[in-house]
């Protein structure tokens, strides 16, 4: 058995009102990627905070042995000087600064105030060529893609002489493609003798990486699996994760009618906002009929959001051709949203916090939003009927919450999506366009999502269901879109798309930047 | 959700804030602080502040904006009106609709600007605070040798901004004033007790019969008490009428109506607000024009409470209207503040300022302690905000 090189002891973590971490024990051994596995609130971040100091010695119970030795951290620098390193799910890079000055921030080379740029830039490149990356690090960071800012956020932690590496969610903004390289990548990193854990929800990535799993459940640690020969079922992941065997990850659509044709694009091209040259979506046409489930599948960056938003009275982009039925009638939108929603299209983002939701206003304001007029006489908002409206929606939809007065911003992933589905579904559209409706909530929460788009269904809506995750996207669509470069690369029945036919029609198209 | 007393005492901790300050100042002044003279010029001597915070809220929940030219616009446009009327002689009427013009005007502009050619409000709004102290000071040393425009003889304006209604001699108990507050008394009473009857009919949840009970008897008293003093006074300052119609016009508009929903949601999250279908251009633009007119109100009663247009007049306004949000509760991130918080806050500087300068305490002085007082709103602010959460 090789060396323990962190042992965390009967940890207990106690927030005012809240036990977010109850006796949790974790063994990781030296040079294995472990990974960290759980419901969104289940603890993991919490353990990873207190582990790298944020949370300081004293403000939690139990012991930490890191290399043999107790560890007292009371910030993050005693636990970096240690070589634990951690790297958070929100990249914490500026902009508007080179990659080199955003590895060294805080950490900058050179003596006194004095800063040896020279040095600066000669290592960062040393670290980022370790990475893969193949940028200058005098490149600013905004000029990047995400992917690649993950591997600066990787090269400035090893930048930072890193023995420990945790990554929280590193490949939640990430593609396909670039999760993969990411994941080979720590594959690497291990055989050089790094020791890693990983907090993830995607679980094929799990079984793909890591050598052990611990799976956390309402703040305590419930099993560790050992995953030697990275052949893990995921269902066994999801029975420690939830406590209970799941059956079935996507419900069965019953009484499946589906109507005439109720939206229906043709020639759609759209470019983009800044570079006028540059098209987002090329001559795409599709068309979703009533009662039915829209499936588009294609990797970030396909242009899948840009085209939902332009349909979206266009609110991306130049729209420079193409043509939109409703019922069979040709309808020239006006450039804003609120024509689109009279016209009872829905758009519900990806982006639940950055322009879904008012986090800072109630479940009440926030459902009420998109359809405010019909809850209010000459200007003036029948508040009673308001809070009626909302106390619906929270049962229909089973939001956890002491009240349709709490603040969006208190509530978990999964209930914020709830709540911006039920603004949604108030506004009263014919066709709902949801982009990546379960992504970053967990499995539970996302069946009770999968169930409230089966229901739309059944009650004669169309839903175009926008994702990245093929297992979904086949679970629960008709009928399957796949874009690829601005492109529809590929229409399919669901009972004749597979993984490989999907991924097929995307390789045939070629990428096309 | 029923309320407990501690989170009463929380939500309410400014009145409670202005009630002892209030106290400490009475018991220091020997009284004289709860006399109806004094009682009177906190009114007249702070009306400004209630009526230009109004507007300035609603900069502020669009997200922290603010108007830095309102106290330069007034002097300017104090400036017109004393030129229109003393200079050219026009009637009182006239005058009057020409200075709302001119607002409507600045309003226009400003409003344009910011909501659509996107410059940022506090450099849009730097330049006029600039340059309309320089055009209201050109214009008043043009017409006049003193540098200033009296109006004190243009008594149908003064009679519509100043002086008092149902006016009395002091010390008297003035009948008529007594009357109206009980009336005002009553109807607080019956709206509160209607309204938690509609609840109730309509089977929604409401706050108990006693609480409600409770807080009408502390409304109609304070409201009793205010008309006392003004009774005894002489009667009721003209500009409280002005104060207070723009007081309720804006709860009513920030509290009951769509359209001022959507101010809070674009402070907020203005994508999100503009993605649900809310026009942000045009709240944005709404917000600045209806600031310009705020300013025009300002400025007549202004105008018509020192009875001259002056150079200097407007001295600092935008801060003191600034402060009054941010004390009373008015995010500076925008998205959240009551315009009730803001009276309380503007209240609460009042009575700050009146008190000191009863006790004689040095000018200077009292701008430190001002300062303190914002800075302390503020920190305790923050500071509830993280531990409630």
């Amino acid at each position: 058995m090789a060396k323990i090189l962190l042992e965390m002891k009967n940890i207990t973590k106690t927030f005012p009102g809240v036990k977010a971490l109850d006796n949790v024990n974790l063994q990781v051994e030296e040079g294995e990627i472990h990974a960290l596995v759980g419901e969104n609130g289940a603890g993991k971040s919490t353990l990873m905070n207190v582990l790298s100091g944020i949370y300081p010695y004293g403000t939690y119970e139990g012991d930490i042995i890191y290399n043999g030795e107790t560890c007292k951290f009371n910030t993050i620098k005693d636990s970096e000087s240690k070589g634990i390193v951690i790297i958070h799910q929100e990249l914490a890079l500026v902009p508007e600064m080179s990659i080199g000055e955003n590895m060294y921030l805080g950490n900058e080379r050179g003596r006194k105030s004095k800063i040896d740029w020279h040095t600066t830039y000669v290592e960062a490149d040393k670290y980022l060529r370790m990475v893969g990356l193949n940028e200058s690090s005098k490149v600013l960071v905004k000029e990047i893609g995400t992917g690649k800012q993950q591997l600066v956020e990787i090269a400035k932690a090893l930048a930072k002489n890193a023995k420990l590496l945790i990554l929280d969610e590193p490949t939640s903004s990430l593609n396909e493609e670039d999760s993969r390289a990411l994941l080979d990548l720590m594959l690497g990193f291990k055989k050089q003798g790094m020791t890693m854990i990983i907090i993830t929800h995607k679980l094929n990535e799990v079984s793909y990486v890591a050598d052990k799993i611990t799976v956390v459940r309402d703040g305590s640690t419930i099993e560790t699996i050992d995953n030697a020969n990275h052949d893990i079922d995921e269902d066994r992941i999801i029975k420690g994760m939830v406590g209970r065997e799941i059956t079935n990850r996507f419900p069965k659509r019953t009484d499946v009618k589906i109507g005439d044709i109720n939206m229906e694009v043709s020639g759609w091209t759209v470019h983009h906002p800044l570079y006028p040259e540059r098209k987002v979506v090329d001559d795409v046409s599709l068309y979703v009929r009533k009662g039915e489930v829209v499936g588009i599948y294609g990797l970030m960056g396909a242009g899948r959001t840009e085209l939902a938003m332009s349909i979206f009275g266009q609110s991306y982009g130049t729209l420079t051709a193409g043509t939109l039925k409703l019922n069979g009638q040709e309808v020239k939108l006006k450039k804003s949203p609120t024509d689109a929603i009279k016209h009872k299209i829905a758009y519900v983002t990806e982006d639940r916090k950055g322009n879904g939701l008012i986090l800072s206003q109630s479940i009440k304001v926030n459902t009420s939003l998109a359809n405010l007029d019909s809850i209010s006489k000459n200007l003036v908002i029948d508040k009673d009927r308001e809070y009626q409206v909302a106390e619906e929606y929270r049962e229909k939809l089973k939001t956890k919450t002491p009240s349709v007065e709490q603040l969006v911003g208190n509530l978990s992933g999964g209930n914020q999506q709830k709540v911006l589905l039920a603004k949604w579904m108030f506004a009263e559209p014919e066709v709902l366009i949801l982009d990546e409706p379960t992504r970053g909530i967990d499995v539970g929460a996302k069946y009770e999502i999968y169930c409230i788009i089966n229901d739309l269904a059944k009650e004669g809506k169309s839903v175009i269901m926008i994702s990245s995750e093929l297992p979904e996207v086949l679970a629960m669509s008709d009928r399957i879109y796949i874009m690829n470069a601005s492109k529809i690369v590929g229409e399919m029945k669901a009972e004749e798309a597979t993984q490989e036919s999907i991924m097929a029609a995307i390789l045939k198209s070629g990428r096309g930047d | 959700m029923k309320k407990n007393f501690s989170q009463v005492l929380k939500d309410n901790t400014m009145i409670i804030v202005l009630v002892l300050v209030y106290l400490f100042f009475t018991w220091q002044t020997g009284g004289s602080m709860f006399s109806p003279l004094n009682f009177n010029a906190l009114i007249t001597q702070n009306a400004y502040v209630f009526i230009l915070a109004c507007g300035m809220l609603m900069c502020m929940l669009t997200g922290g904006n603010i108007d830095l030219s309102c106290g330069s616009f007034v002097c300017f446009l104090g400036a017109i009106g004393g030129y229109l009327m003393v200079v050219k002689n026009l009637s009182t009427g006239i005058s009057i609709v020409l200075m709302l013009v001119v607002g409507i005007i600045y309003g226009v502009v400003l409003g344009y600007l910011v909501a659509y050619m996107n410059i940022p409000p506090w450099i849009a709004t730097l330049a006029g605070y600039l340059a309309f102290r320089g055009i209201g000071t050109d214009i008043l040393s043009s017409n006049s040798s003193t540098g200033s425009i009296s109006v004190k003889n243009m008594e149908s304006f003064l009679n519509i901004f100043s002086g008092k209604l149902l006016s009395t001699k002091l010390n008297n108990l003035n009948i008529p004033c007594m009357a109206v507050g009980v009336i005002a008394a009553v109807i607080v009473i019956l709206a509160n007790l209607i309204g938690r009857a509609n609840k109730v009919r309509k089977g929604y949840e409401a706050d108990s019969a006693a609480s409600v009970l409770l807080k009408s008897v502390i409304e109609a008293a304070v409201i009793l008490l205010v008309m006392y003093k003004l009774a005894m006074g002489g009667g009721i300052p003209t500009v409280l009428v002005w104060v207070v119609v723009v007081v309720l016009f804006y709860s009513f508009i920030t509290e009951k109506t769509t359209i001022g929903r959507h101010f809070y949601v674009v402070g907020g999250n203005r994508e999100a607000a503009r993605l649900s279908g809310v026009n942000t251009r045009r709240i944005m633009f709404l917000a600045y024009l209806n600031m310009a007119i705020i300013t025009v109100i300002t400025t007549w009663t202004v105008l018509a409470r020192f009875q001259a247009a002056n150079s200097t007049a407007g001295t600092n306004y935008e801060m003191d209207a600034i402060s009054a949000c941010v004390v009373g509760g008015v995010s500076a991130y925008g998205g959240s503040g009551r315009i009730f918080g803001m009276v309380v806050g503007a209240t609460l500087i009042g009575v700050i300022n009146l008190g000191m300068s009863l006790m004689n305490i040095d000018a200077n002085f009292q701008k430190v302690v001002k300062g303190v007082v914002l800075l302390g709103a503020v920190a305790f602010d923050i500071l509830s905000k993280r531990r409630a959460k």
